[in-house]
């Protein structure tokens, strides 16, 4: 007993989890694995089932009859429990695939089209057919930013403000505007254009504006609705507390309110802002296109990025093509790098 | 029920009289606290609440002692107008600060919530602020200035028995405090904006013994020149903290107060055999 005691103190006590058995959980994945491999492989061969994919379907397949039989060397309960983890692996895997295959191509296909130039040139004295390694996109990603901005100027404050309305306000007409903002996210985003043309554009010209207004009403519901439930997380006790200090309802919701829920409406105007950063036909109306760097946003069309892509693919050819690429994976990199922002400014509420 | 039996009115001055006054009483004789005047209180139909009269003498402690759902919670909302945000709530009944009756048409709610301030069942410190923030919160709630924050802070933290704990983590989240220490930082937060009446909502239900016994400790240096209304489960709580007690009941129908005396006098010899039942542990 005393030993015991004596050799525990000396010798020091290392952080263990008893509960990972990391060799044995791979020991068994190896075999039903190595298995359903082969039974694949024999199925790709001697059946119509062929190529990658027809492999990927017969794999699935082979390890949810595997592993049934596996876990039946135990009982039902394991069985039933080791097909549900295989279907639930194998339905995050097929979701997977055509995520990481649009990836892979528009990077692959876009390569050759990047160099440094990409980001410093415009197209006004390249054509989309000539050589790469000539022109660039800076002015479509200027105007991208400069269109999302303005959007964003508009739409987020407007989106939370209505999300306010019918979180904290809770005004008579809070069912009729949460309906109306529901309504609107289904609004189709031609439809967007063609208002802004018929209001803005015909009188006016095609500009940067215009482009940002179309979008700015697209933006809107999703930030709303998003920003609503957002708040509605908000405990009901902080809001008490608020008004028990002696504090307004305005002093709440800004002090109090907004402040608690600062990381959940930064995600908020992101989706509403990733919603829109690829929307065209919006854009083929209202801002249109320039193959000139400009940082003018009225009274002549200001390009984008979806709009270079767009106008590239049409004129066709490979180079043009390729350019169209380059631009995809331009786009993609630049939503991608927001969603980091808004993490990175999320995050920064916590203490 | 005849409503002169159940509205047995607590009444500082007659009491200190009676009992010759004690160390508890000293200064209280002239001065006004809250009173209360047959208070009803309706939810939608429902009448949770019936001719509540009571009187809480300035500078003393309250426990509002029953069991649960007969009211006690709902009445303590409508000492300082929080039961108005529940939809489809309606009372009848005058409230009285220091004279002034709350519910009067040319009050500013804002500013009568400055003087009775609360504490609630839960622990809430606001996330989105540190531990001094959340103490000064009220004052930036309320647009008021203060010369010396920093003596404030100190003096709200000490009087609510936590700025030893926390005098050198004053920039941290007030969510990274202990349950029992939120608590007391919800206190603290609530007399920084010098309220003359703090009510408290079961502040030690969430709470364990070693923080239970601080908050009442607490409740107890703050009684010498605050008003306080606690209401509570525990009965050893209501004994130990309280100099008044009103016992509220509900048979079904709405909730009312079956007694109400010195806390000596509900737990020693109780005019009523329910009272005596209750805090004897032999109902509710």
């Amino acid at each position: 007993m005393s030993n015991a005691s004596t050799s525990s103190i000396l010798q020091e006590v290392q952080p263990r989890k008893p509960w990972v058995n990391r060799s044995q959980s791979v020991r068994e994945m190896v075999k039903p694995t190595l298995i359903a491999g082969i039974i694949a492989i024999a199925i790709v061969l001697f059946t119509g089932l062929a190529g990658p994919l027809g492999f990927y379907f017969s794999f699935v397949l082979a390890f949810i009859v595997v592993s049934f039989i596996d876990g039946m060397r135990h009982d039902k309960v394991k069985a039933i429990d080791k097909v549900m983890t295989t279907l639930v692996t194998a339905g995050f895997a097929t979701a997977f695939i055509p995520w990481a295959s649009i990836l892979f191509t528009v990077f692959q296909r876009g390569a050759s089209a990047i160099y440094f130039g990409y980001f410093t040139h415009d197209m006004s004295y390249t054509s989309a057919d000539d050589e790469l390694g000539m022109g660039g996109l800076s002015h479509a990603l200027v105007g991208s930013l400069l269109i999302l901005l303005m959007a964003s100027i508009i739409a987020i404050p407007f989106g939370i403000v209505t999300a306010l309305y019918i979180t904290e306000v809770k005004g008579k007409l809070s069912g009729l505007v949460r309906v109306i903002v529901q309504s609107m996210s289904g609004v189709p985003s031609i439809v967007a254009g063609l208002f802004v043309y018929a209001v803005v554009v015909s009188r006016y010209s095609f500009s940067g504006v215009a482009g940002a207004i179309a979008l700015s009403i697209l933006m809107l519901p999703t930030v709303a609705r998003t920003s609503e439930e957002v708040l509605k997380l908000v405990p009901d006790d902080l809001r008490s507390s608020a008004y028990a200090l002696g504090a307004s309802q305005m002093a709440t919701t800004f002090r109090i309110v907004l402040p608690t829920a600062r990381s959940g409406l930064i995600t908020a105007s992101m989706l509403g802002l990733a919603r829109v950063a690829g929307e065209t036909a919006p854009l083929i109306l209202t801002a249109y296109y320039s193959a000139v760097y400009s940082l003018k946003v009225t009274g002549q069309p200001l390009a984008s990025l979806p709009m270079y892509i767009f106008q590239n693919f049409s004129t066709g050819t490979d180079t043009a093509l390729t350019r169209a690429w380059g631009g995809a994976a331009v786009l993609l990199s630049f939503i991608f790098i927001l969603f980091i922002i808004a993490r990175i400014a999320g995050r920064g509420s916590r203490k | 029920m005849e409503n002169d039996d159940i509205n047995l009115i607590v009444n500082a001055t007659n009491t200190n009289a009676a009992t010759g006054g004690n160390a508890l009483d000293e200064g209280r004789v002239g001065t006004n606290g809250l009173q209360t005047k047959g208070i009803h209180v309706w939810f939608g139909k429902h009448h949770v609440l019936e001719d509540i009269s009571l009187d809480f003498p300035a500078n003393s402690v309250t426990g509002l002692i029953g069991p649960s759902g007969c009211g006690k919670s709902t009445f303590l909302r409508v000492l300082n107008r929080m039961h108005e945000f529940i939809p489809g709530a309606a009372m009848a009944g005058e409230v009285f600060l220091d004279g002034e009756e709350i519910y009067g048409p040319k009050v500013d709610v804002t500013a009568m919530r400055l003087k009775v301030g609360m504490v609630f069942q839960k622990p809430n410190p606001f996330p989105s602020m540190t531990i001094a923030e959340n103490v000064l919160a009220g004052l930036k709630l309320a647009n008021i200035k203060v010369q010396d924050k920093d003596s404030l802070l100190e003096e709200c933290l000490t009087r609510a028995g936590l700025w030893k704990e926390v005098k050198d983590r004053l920039k941290l989240s007030g969510s990274s405090l202990s349950g029992g220490q939120q608590q007391r930082l919800c206190i603290a937060r609530a007399l920084a904006v010098k309220p003359k009446v703090l009510l408290m909502d079961e502040p030690c239900s969430a709470l364990d013994p070693a923080s239970t016994l601080k908050v009442e400790e607490t409740i107890v240096q703050l009684s010498a020149d605050m008003t306080i209304v606690v209401v509570t489960h525990n009965m050893q709580q209501a004994a130990r903290v309280s100099d008044f007690c009103a016992f509220f009941l509900s048979d079904g129908g709405p909730g009312q107060v079956v007694e109400a005396d010195r806390t000596a006098v509900i737990f020693s010899s109780p005019s009523d055999q329910r009272t005596a039942d209750y805090v004897q542990g032999r109902f509710g």
